[in-house]
């Protein structure tokens, strides 16, 4: 177990402790510059995905993380992101200037949503930011001008001057490193604001409204501040969303897509960071990972059944019965369902906590005693001023 | 003039009147302790002074500004700072974030040079971390200090409110039962604390307490309530000796 020998006020500021986090983070930057030009073009892409996720992971990270305001209308804000650059595009202004802009008028969005949404808390703010979410799908599909409908719209190759100089296509590492840089500085800022007045003015705010009043927090306004910050980086996350599947329509921004974001935080771990990106892996590879299911699994199946002395039809069948159910309409919703079922009830901290668990199991081995976090009983808390 | 001057405030929650015509003034520099049953309105009064309810009637006068009208969050800036019956701290968050939110209205960046961690924003986090720790210090909450409250015992929660509204710099420092849950040891300390918070610190204290050991060691006046009016007023001893005071405990 590493003992850090604190001197100085600024040790605790920095954002790698020790020398053990330039090890680690320093192999995973290793094998992130590698990965374009290591791994295949379909393993590639998605990460790309997974980077555009934990975009989103960061911004709800947060909002729902840091301040405890859940929103379900994440889609929406990615919508907005993704609509003003594919139109600002259409303008014919360069990546450059789309791609701030894009953030700003998102973050504008949030700030707008962000009033009327002081009032409401709890599932009733969830109930809010759905209607939003609808609300905005619905925009899409009628102000045909800026967005044509239903038609969807073409979003054409990223580039970043304009007048072709310098074009990222989305399927080369130039957008992949891009979508790498964007995500790294997204993080660092959020690491900023976690350790500065604002990030505990929010962490305040989710932990006790009275309290935080009476220590000098304007509730409404840092409640504001935290959806205009997580609304601004969703709609950068929506600029190159749009770019990365080069064709945008009101159906890919719905409710379910909503719920994919609300998931990355739940299964990654909401009390950090760090769960956000673990939750946008699971959430993207969890696809490649059931068709590779569907795919090895049935036959995996019915050769351990032979094995097993099974004759040769019963075999086959027992296969092919796998692989219904492996390909049965619905299946991937099911298991979403399942896995959150399973993550809320027993690991409410993700697979951050999680992986928190298991390095102080190690750390304090052969001493790990099983009741360490065991959930403490709370005290009863007055609702008196609530 | 008093530091603190509350004139004739009332708070009716449709009829029941649970603070009628309150009036008193706290002297700087001194311990004031509201006492009173159950339901006499002393909680009540604090969460008038700290701007969570809106008197029915009545003004509060602070260093001679009115603070009445007042957002909650701004009572804190003024230099008045509470702790709560019932806990409110931050209970996933360490003892140190804790008290840095304390700081929060000493706060001199903005989010955007915060988002960038500029060398002026660290330049005022480690003038925060050097206040919280003086404070750290004053109540010995060194061992605590990275630990997240949910983890800790009742006690050093209850010391941990203090040490949060005492980072705020306060004038007026409210403790709303600051002995509730304690043991006796525990409210030995906590009675130690309250008079260095006075001598030492030379910080004003209003005090809501049910514990007469406590408030005899520590108070240099005393208010009764019962039933949202003042019963009576003065020096521990007077108040516990007066009549009223003894029929609204024992009834009678």
């Amino acid at each position: 177990m590493r003992f850090i020998f604190k001197t100085d006020y600024n040790q605790d500021l920095r954002l790698l402790k020790h020398s053990g986090y330039w090890w680690s983070y320093g192999v995973l930057a290793a094998f992130l510059i590698l990965a374009p030009f290591g791994l295949d073009n379909y393993l590639v892409s998605q990460l790309v995905f997974v980077f555009i996720y934990a975009l989103v992971g960061v911004s709800l990270t947060i909002l729902t993380g840091f301040t405890g305001q859940v929103s379900l209308g994440h889609a929406a804000f990615l919508a907005i992101g993704a609509y003003t650059a594919g139109f600002l595009q259409s303008l014919g202004v360069p990546f450059i200037i789309y791609f701030p802009a894009a953030a700003i008028v998102t973050g504008l969005v949030g700030m707008l949503v962000a009033i009327p949404a002081l009032r409401l808390s709890g599932i009733y703010l969830v109930i809010a930011t759905i209607a939003f979410a609808f609300i905005i799908e619905e925009v899409a599909a009628r102000w045909e001008a800026v967005t044509h409908g239903n038609e969807g719209m073409r979003v054409r190759t990223l580039d970043v001057f304009g007048g072709n100089g310098v074009t990222l296509p989305r399927d080369e590492p130039g957008f992949y490193f891009l979508c790498l840089g964007i995500l790294v500085l997204m993080v660092i800022l959020a690491l900023n604001l976690a350790r500065s007045p604002t990030g505990r003015a929010f962490m305040a705010i989710r932990d006790s409204e009275t309290a935080a009043k009476s220590m000098g927090v304007n509730l409404a306004l840092y409640k504001v501040k935290s959806f205009t910050i997580s609304a601004a980086i969703t709609g950068m996350a929506g600029v190159l969303f749009a770019h990365k599947l080069s064709f945008i329509s009101p159906e890919m921004f719905t409710l379910l897509l909503s719920l994919e974001f609300i998931m990355v935080i739940i299964i990654g771990g909401i009390i950090g960071l760090h769960g956000a990106v673990l939750g946008a892996i699971f959430i993207v590879m969890i696809d490649p990972f059931l068709t590779l299911l569907k795919d090895d699994v049935p036959g995996l199946v019915s050769s351990i059944a032979l094995l097993f002395g099974a004759a040769q039809e019963t075999a086959a069948s027992i296969g092919a019965a796998v692989g219904n159910v492996g390909s049965a309409p619905g299946m991937k919703g099911a298991l979403y369902g399942l896995i959150i079922i399973f993550f809320i009830i027993f690991e409410p901290y993700g697979l951050y906590g999680r992986w928190l668990k298991v390095k102080l199991y190690f750390q304090l081995f052969p001493l790990y005693k099983k009741a360490t976090f065991k959930r403490q009983k709370t005290y009863v808390k007055s609702e008196r001023n609530r | 003039m008093s530091l603190f001057q509350v004139d004739n405030i009332s708070l009716h929650f449709g009829g029941l009147r649970a603070v009628d015509d309150v009036s008193f003034a706290v002297e700087k520099g001194e311990v004031f302790t509201i006492i009173g049953p159950n339901g006499a309105g002393k909680t009540s009064i604090f969460n008038l002074i700290s701007r969570l309810y809106n008197p029915t009637a009545g003004t509060l006068t602070f260093e001679g500004q009115d603070i009445t009208k007042l957002p909650p969050h701004e009572i804190a800036t003024l230099g008045i700072a509470r702790t709560f019956q019932n806990i409110e701290l931050f209970e996933n968050a360490s003892v140190l974030a804790n008290l840095l939110v304390g700081r929060h209205c000493h706060t001199t960046t903005n989010v955007l040079t915060e988002l960038l961690f500029l060398p002026s924003v660290r330049k005022a986090e480690l003038a925060h971390r050097r206040a919280v720790e003086q404070v750290i210090e004053f109540l010995g909450l060194q061992k605590y200090r990275d630990m997240l409250i949910a983890g800790l015992p009742y006690g050093v929660r209850k010391v941990c409110e203090v040490a949060r509204a005492l980072c705020t710099e306060p004038k007026l420092l409210l403790l709303d039962e600051p002995s509730s849950g304690l043991n006796v040891e525990e409210t030995s300390d906590m009675a130690f604390w309250i008079t260095d918070i006075k001598k030492e610190l030379g910080i004003t204290v209003l005090m809501v307490e049910h514990d007469m050991t406590l408030v005899n060691r520590v108070s240099d006046r005393v208010l009764a309530l019962n039933y949202g009016k003042v019963l009576a007023g003065g020096t521990p001893a007077q108040v516990q000796s007066h009549p009223d005071v003894i029929a609204a405990y024992l009834g009678g």
